[in-house]
């Protein structure tokens, strides 16, 4: 099942089966075009490369992320707290746990298992060696998220959008640039209360979006959403640590299977 | 398209079929002919958007490479041409020899025949900003503008630098450091500041001259004073009536918490009250420079006590009634 979740959300990230041996596909995203496949020539290893690309997944937790954080851990970090109940988005009513003195309070439980969800599909982008964009509008947590995005190895957009960064990317970049395969939003919102271009954006170019939705956000175009506080300083110290272990431990992942299958491979 | 249009004599027996092939024949012309005349008129268009949409011509890492090595097979040709030693053949010879062997008497420099090296002719162009995979080198490459956002991330490395400079043995490298910066000349360094003067009774003095929109003022002031003023031999009090003026003479002093230890005689001309109070304000700063410390002199800058103020009266312009005001405007 959750090979074909995946299959239908990334088409582009190798999963079809190569057509023939001894060549492992990897399909770029280009802009303009439909996924052109662009060829790297792997001496014999088509068992194992498929063997990578489909053992994580058949487990459902294969990074077992869901060590990474509690319930605690959240309300710890404040993550629990909205805003006032005049903010309120309609759409976000599903994942309110009620309010307290004219203060929105998010539903944890509801919480925990869209984190979960949003960090495994995170993990397992980061597996396929997929490009994770950062993006934030709130200038308090500017250094923070580009820190953060430096030390995984992903990349990091918390300033001014400029409009045809993802739908005019030939122009804005160059031909043949490879888009982002999945953007994280830190805060949907940007600093005039209005969501985020790159939210409509990614969803015109089909990239998969993870967002962290306050009580004011609007949680419908969005892949995963993950109902949480996006103004709390602890609390997106909090999502900045636990992107920063996903990908590094899908990273570390990734590398010991291709040790381990590489090996075998070459034994058998 | 060449095709026979029936002979309509020869119609005859079944002039239905004969007229349905004609019709067909001249649908298919005028079918070939809009096609024909559609593609003359697109295919000039493209060709004019194609040629603007693809910009500056690119030139590949392999073309470049070849026009050098075709640049300085040629240079050594040229050397033994002209007889000189094709190691130590400069650019300076290579124009030499050019000038001597296609002679031109074309006035426009840059029209004449040259000889350089492919990097100064050929624009450089970007190199490309992702590896192999597609993966971008920089981690802000999707904002545009990597290299302008980056530099906030390079503070430690800044602190770093100026650490090392700060070492004992920093001369082995402050050459290569001090390439990383711009030299800001402190602006209080600007101020001329005269020494302090000394009359017969060894009491220190300092002059000072300031303007402001036509007045002029001159002002000495007095060490060892208790705050008396004189303006053109009057009193402060008689000359300026007015609190605000009064106000911009002692600011000065006020400023620098030296409010009742000078004496100061100044003598103004020209101007208004306002402009004849703020000539002297500035001149009494000026004056005050000598007595006064250097971080004093700095505060005093940013302050604006030492800054003139340029503003003077605007001119008034033909068809205005003065440098702003229109004339009272008529309907008819």
């Amino acid at each position: 099942m959750a090979v074909g979740l995946l299959k239908k959300a990334l088409p582009r990230l190798g999963l079809a089966v190569p057509a023939w041996p001894g060549v492992r596909c990897m399909t770029s995203r280009l802009y303009g075009t439909a996924a052109a496949q662009t060829q790297i020539h792997q001496p014999d290893n088509s068992v194992g490369s498929d063997k990578i690309l489909t053992e994580p997944l058949k487990h459902p937790d294969f990074f077992r992320l869901s060590e990474l954080f509690s319930l605690k851990d959240l309300f710890d970090a404040r993550v629990h707290l909205g805003h006032k109940i005049g903010c309120r988005h309609r759409l976000m009513e599903q994942y309110l746990f009620g309010c307290r003195l004219e203060q929105d309070i998010l539903d944890l439980d509801q919480t925990m298992e869209h984190l979960q969800q949003a960090l495994n599909f995170t993990a397992h982008v980061a597996y396929r060696r997929g490009i994770i964009l950062f993006v934030s509008r709130n200038r308090q947590f500017t250094h923070l998220i580009e820190s953060m995005a430096r030390d995984c190895g992903e990349y990091a957009h918390c300033r001014y959008w400029q409009g045809g960064l993802l739908t005019n990317a030939n122009v804005q970049y160059g031909k043949g640039v490879r888009l982002p395969d999945l953007i994280v939003f830190l805060s949907t919102l940007n600093n005039v209360f209005q969501q985020h271009v790159a939210v409509r954006d990614a969803a015109k170019m089909n990239i998969p979006t993870v967002g962290i939705v306050d009580s004011n956000c609007n949680p419908s175009l969005l892949t995963y959403p993950v109902p949480g506080n996006d103004d709390s300083g602890p609390a997106v110290e909090l999502y900045c640590k636990l992107f920063r272990m996903t990908i590094n431990r899908a990273k570390d992942k990734r590398r010991q299977m291709e040790i381990l299958y590489g090996l075998k491979s070459q034994n058998d | 398209m060449a095709s026979t249009v029936p002979n309509p004599d020869s119609l005859g027996s079944n002039p239905g079929r004969h007229l349905a092939h004609i019709a067909k024949v001249l649908r298919l012309r005028q079918l070939s002919a809009m096609v024909l005349a559609r593609l003359v008129c697109t295919s000039s268009t493209l060709q004019r958007k194609n040629i603007a949409a693809a910009g500056p011509e690119k030139y590949t890492q392999e073309f470049i490479k070849k026009q050098i090595e075709e640049f300085n097979i040629g240079k050594r040709h040229l050397a033994n041409m002209m007889g000189e030693d094709p190691e130590t053949f400069t650019q300076e010879g290579i124009d030499r020899a050019i000038a001597y062997l296609f002679p031109s008497g074309l006035f426009e420099k840059r029209a004449r025949p040259v000889m350089k090296h492919p990097d100064e002719i050929f624009p450089k162009q970007r190199a490309v900003q992702w590896g192999e995979d597609g993966r971008p080198f920089h981690f802000l490459f999707y904002t545009g503008k990597q290299s302008y956002y980056s530099l906030m991330h390079c503070l430690r490395f800044i602190q770093l630098l100026e650490r090392i400079l700060a070492l004992p043995y920093c001369s082995m490298e402050e050459e290569y450091i001090q390439r990383f910066r711009r030299a800001l000349e402190v602006q209080s360094k600007k101020q001329k500041i005269e020494p302090l003067q000394y009359d017969e009774n060894e009491v220190a003095f300092s002059t000072g001259e300031g303007r402001r929109k036509t007045a002029t003022a001159t002002t000495i002031v007095r060490d060892n004073g208790s705050g008396n003023i004189t303006v053109n031999g009057v009193d402060y009090l008689h000359y300026f009536p007015v609190l605000q003026d009064r106000e911009q003479l002692m600011f000065p002093f006020q400023f620098l918490d030296r409010l009742g230890k000078h004496d100061m005689e100044c003598k103004v001309t020209g101007g208004g009250r306002s402009a004849q109070a703020g000539a002297i304000r500035l001149a009494t700063a000026r004056a005050l420079l000598s007595f006064v410390t250097e971080n004093e002199v700095e505060s005093m800058r940013q302050a604006g006590l030492l800054t003139p103020d340029p503003r003077v009266k605007e001119r008034q312009k033909p068809g205005q009634e003065g440098a702003r005001r229109k004339f009272t405007w008529n309907k008819r």
